[in-house]
């Protein structure tokens, strides 16, 4: 019996939050990625990895088919380079995401939860695409993303669209706006409708 | 005398012909149970059959190493896919998504009778209000993307109530989609053999099909193509109670066999050297083999079963009875008087009786390895002896031994000169005395793992993959028992509400329950009746929908699914088949007889999470707190132990009643010298220089700092039963007031001597620690018992000689 001593619940930990199969369909990481030759693109990542950290104010609204009204939160976002980021939300109720090394801590009320991105392909996308974005990893977000720049360098927009099928039954698009290396907004939409905007606005 | 030869010659072969026939039919088990003690107290004979047979025993882990990430992880998933089309195997786990999907199917479609927050309160418009409002929090947050599909389904959140519930740890670490340890760079497995544990052949079958089926995933040529670095190449890695038995199994055999016949070696060389002919030699084996008959003839009789390592042991045991045909051989030559031949016999018995004295204190052992070794050596003994006596002298065959006057003189000479004062000699027992004394409270290994023939690399494998797995070794264990599955779940369920206070209290950090996955169908009712019929939740729902601006509509897989949940059958264990919630039944929830038994192990709170555990010291279960907690529930049939605790205890009483047995032994042989020898103080010349030899190997055992273990124990009863033949021999001598005897003798005890050092002192190099603490006490015991008992007697050969 030792060898079991919450083997069960250890079994069962991974299927936290990764919820009813039947609904969910998984991702598959697109193996072959054709990079898409923009210079601008390019200096934009570029311009972005140089920043080792940021803070910004977010408000988000939330248009969800579930509610009757738009859900609106607000909070603070912290950055450190290359792979922390954190979102406390201090509006209407303190909740807290924070993503360190590949590590979700999601925090709503007492409660705690932690999951390993990596174990979420549906939800790793989401979380990591800005992550990989304010990195200037341009390789990270080819790997699942077909990336479009326009604009330019002082007011620009990425479109990341999945190149995996079955993600983009569950996530159409982000679409992100900045200037130079700071994120502005950030929308995504969902395979079902679902959308939601973020505002950022930088601390300094 | 013909007549005399015919007689004896046909009843020994009569004899050697009917154990022949008990041995051919004996039952030999080949695990280590014969170190398991028997039928010891209710909580610990459970203990002990789960230690034989309970899941933890069925387990294998399994891990791979080498090459890439993606590589192992299709290893793992074509080496489970094999195995779980095996009938040996019930179970093969590795964390892929299709064993995960069972569960979460399981978990979802039975939430409502699983979740311990479901009663009528939950459901009122209060419950569900509140109940919903914090699922929608985690729709709003980051999560939400993930969250909202199960939402329209389990607003209230029953199945991460659920996932909460069981998730007690954190959970294994995943690669490339399988399970791996946390530094990622091993994937585990886990398999569930369908035999038991302690079925040593089924459990070395099993691992050869796991050997067999990674061999063959290992094989396969990888999907991506090579990198110009060759990669590490791939390894197989395999712990658990069964691989550990396998192994102790195959070291022992492999080390009795190579050590055995490095022994038989070295024994056979120095008796022809001394023999100086081939009949001889085999005639002289012929006691020990007759003897090892008897012995294990002997076992099978009365204990049904012959352990392996009984066999094993015992010959080397008896090795003792090679002495009795070198006495034979080299004392009474051709020609000698029959008076001195029948004062030889005399010695010889008074040495067998002296040895079985010592072995009978092993009979009433409750360790079944002990007793066994005990009867084995009686018997053996017995035999060996009344083959020398009655059967090797009317054999028709003429025997030869080389001249070995001269050997005799020379250690004669050596001896005369090496004489040890009576006050030395007490000089160094008082010594030994000392250092015994002065290490008391650390001269016995009280630890059971002491015996333990698992390498310490083995053991910490065995940890760093339990860790990796979220499964470490078990502490601290509430068990219930009961006389049907519903009341030992529902004599968990209670038990485990008591425990919740204590989880709160952070007297332990948390506990596993089969009741968490398979609840009693009391609870189970209960929970369905807590569950409002369609109308009257829909009317509630749309109370609560209306405040949280919630659309109404969106909930209608909900309303539909507990309706179906008022009414589903209740959940029982075959509903449990395919997910690894089976696992997790087997292994706390069993049948034994016509009893039940739901086991809860307890987890510690995380050494410094918090102060409040009294003493700081952390990771240690109060486990009085828990006993007091518990207690109220049912005391006669709810047990609290700590299983390593618990064995320990176990094995200390064995160790300390095998102490009081060697020492009523010592008084028996101390009793049966006066009787023989009608003399105090021709006793206790006997008795002496073996007490001495003993106290010398303790007292060196305690200053090289080795704990000793209980076979260390039976190791100084065999100096004290080897050793009392020189010491006997040097008395007759000594009595006999014949000095022109005192070369032959000593030149027969030092062949004698030598062959119980080599086979002992061969046995001290084995890899297998109790084969090891066995012949370390013996080869030097003996050596020094014959030592002592030359140079303290040597002071009563007659004056008349050294002039």
């Amino acid at each position: 019996m030792s060898a079991t001593r919450r083997l069960a619940a250890a079994l069962m930990a991974a299927a936290l939050l990764a919820l009813s199969p039947a609904m969910m369909p998984r991702v598959a990481m697109a193996q072959d990625t054709t990079p898409y030759a923009s210079p601008e693109l390019d200096r934009l990542m570029g311009l972005l990895a140089q920043r080792r950290h940021g803070e910004a104010d977010f408000s988000e609204t939330k248009y969800l088919s579930l509610v009757k009204q738009p859900l609106k939160s607000s909070g603070v976002l912290v950055y450190d380079a290359p792979d922390h980021l954190e979102q406390r939300t201090t509006e209407p109720k303190p909740q807290s995401v924070v993503l360190d090394h590949g590590v979700v801590t999601l925090t709503i009320g007492k409660r705690q939860r932690v999951l390993r991105l990596a174990d979420y392909p549906q939800l790793a996308p989401l979380i990591d695409s800005i992550r990989a974005t304010l990195a200037g990893d341009r390789a990270a977000l080819e790997r699942v993303f077909q990336i479009d720049f326009d604009g330019s360098l002082d007011h620009w927009q990425l479109h990341l669209a999945p190149r995996d099928a079955a993600l983009a039954a569950t996530l159409k698009r982000i679409d992100m706006r900045g200037e130079r290396d700071a994120i502005r907004e950030v929308e995504v939409l969902q395979g079902d409708g679902d959308r939601s905007v973020m505002s950022i606005t930088p601390r300094e | 005398m013909t007549r005399t030869r015919v007689l004896s010659l046909s009843v020994w072969l009569l004899l050697v012909a009917m154990a022949l026939l008990v041995v051919g039919r004996a039952r030999y088990s080949a695990d280590l149970s014969a170190f398991l003690p028997r039928a010891p107290s209710a909580s610990q004979q459970l203990l002990v059959q789960q230690l034989q047979d309970g899941l933890a025993s069925r387990l294998i882990l399994v891990g791979v190493e080498g090459a890439d990430g993606a590589t192992r992880a299709r290893v793992s998933r074509a080496l489970a896919a094999t195995l779980r089309a095996r009938a040996e195997f019930v179970s093969v786990s590795n964390g892929e998504d299709a064993s995960q999907d069972k569960d979460r199917e399981f978990v979802f479609r039975h939430r409502y009778v699983l979740s311990a927050a479901v009663n009528p309160a939950r459901f009122s418009v209060d419950g569900l209000r509140a109940a919903i409002a914090d699922n929608l929090e985690l729709v709003a947050s980051a999560a939400g993307p993930a969250a909202k599909q199960l939402f329209v389904s389990d607003p209230t959140g029953e199945t991460l109530q659920v996932i909460d519930q069981l998730q007690d740890a954190a959970p294994p670490r995943r690669e490339a989609g399988v399970w791996s340890s946390a530094d990622g760079a091993r994937a585990l497995l886990i398999a569930q053999t369908r035999a038991a544990g302690s079925d040593t052949d089924a459990q070395a079958q099993a691992i050869g099909l796991i050997r067999a089926a990674f061999a063959a995933a290992a094989a396969t040529p990888t999907a991506t193509p090579t990198t110009a670095v060759g990669p590490t190449p791939l390894r197989l890695l395999l712990s658990g109670p069964g691989v550990f038995s396998v192994d102790a199994r195959t070291t022992i055999e492999h080390e009795a066999v190579r050590l055995s016949l490095l022994s038989t070696a070295l024994i056979v060389t120095l008796l022809l050297l001394v023999y100086r002919s081939l009949p001889t030699l085999l005639i002289g084996l012929l006691p020990v083999a007759c003897g090892a008959l008897a012995g294990v003839a002997a076992v099978a009789l009365g204990f049904g079963v012959v352990h392996g390592i009984t066999l094993g042991f015992g010959v080397t045991l008896i090795g003792e009875s090679v002495d009795y045909s070198i006495y034979l051989f080299i004392q009474s030559p051709h020609g000698r008087a029959a008076g001195a031949a029948s004062s030889l016999w005399r010695t010889i018995g008074l040495g067998v009786l002296t040895s079985i004295c010592g072995f009978a204190s092993l009979l009433p052992s409750s360790f079944p390895g002990l007793a066994q070794l005990g009867l084995f050596s009686i018997s053996g003994l017995t035999a060996a002896a009344a083959v020398t006596r009655f059967v090797l002298p009317q054999l028709p065959v003429r025997l030869t031994v080389a001249d070995l006057a001269p050997l005799g003189t020379a250690a004669a000479r050596l001896i005369s000169r090496a004489r040890l004062p009576w006050g030395v000699a007490a000089a160094l027992a008082l010594a030994c005395a000392l250092v015994l004394f002065h290490d008391r409270d650390r001269l016995w290994n009280r630890d059971l793992s002491a015996l333990s023939p698992v390498s310490a690399g083995a053991q910490a494998l065995d940890a760093a993959m339990r860790a990796d797995l979220g499964a470490p070794d078990i502490g601290d264990l509430v068990v219930v028992n009961a006389d049907s599955e519903q009341a030992a779940l529902q004599g968990a369920e209670a038990v485990g509400g008591r425990l919740d206070v204590l989880v709160g209290q952070q007297v332990i950090a948390g506990y596993d329950s089969a009741a968490r996955f398979l609840p009693s169908d009391q609870t189970q009712a209960a929970r369905q009746a807590s569950l409002p019929a369609p109308e009257l939740l829909r009317s509630r729902l749309a109370l609560v929908a209306n405040g949280l601006d919630l659309k109404l509509d969106a909930l209608q897989p909900f309303v539909q699914q507990v309706a179906a949940a008022r009414t589903a059958a209740p959940l029982t264990r075959a509903d449990l088949d395919g997910t690894s919630f089976a696992l997790g039944a087997d292994a706390l929830l069993w049948q034994r007889g016509g009893a039940w038994h739901a086991l809860l192990p307890l987890r510690a709170t995380a050494p410094g999470a918090d102060a409040a555990v009294d003493g700081g010291a952390a990771d240690a279960i109060d486990i009085e707190r828990v006993r007091a907690a518990v207690a109220a529930v049912a005391p006669d049939h709810v047990l609290v132990m700590n299983i390593k605790h618990e064995l320990d205890a176990l094995y200390g009483s064995y160790l300390a009643e095998a102490v009081h047995l060697s020492l009523a032994g010592l008084g028996a042989i101390v009793l049966l010298l006066l009787i023989a020898l009608r003399s105090a103080a021709r006793a206790a010349r006997v008795v002496a220089p073996l007490l001495l030899a003993v106290l010398v190997v303790a007292a060196g055992f305690a200053l090289a700092g080795t704990r000793l273990t209980i076979l260390h124990l039976v190791g100084m009863l065999l100096i004290v039963a080897v050793g009392s033949n020189y010491a006997l021999f040097f008395d007759r001598r000594a009595a006999d007031h014949d000095p022109s005897a005192l070369p032959l003798t000593l030149a027969s005890l030092l062949i004698a001597n030598a062959c119980t050092v080599i086979g002992f002192g061969v046995l001290a190099f084995a890899r297998v620690p109790v084969l090891s603490a066995l012949g370390a006490t013996v080869a030097p015991g003996t050596l020094l018992a014959l030592l002592f008992a030359a140079v303290l007697a040597a002071r009563r050969v007659p004056t008349g000689a050294s002039s």
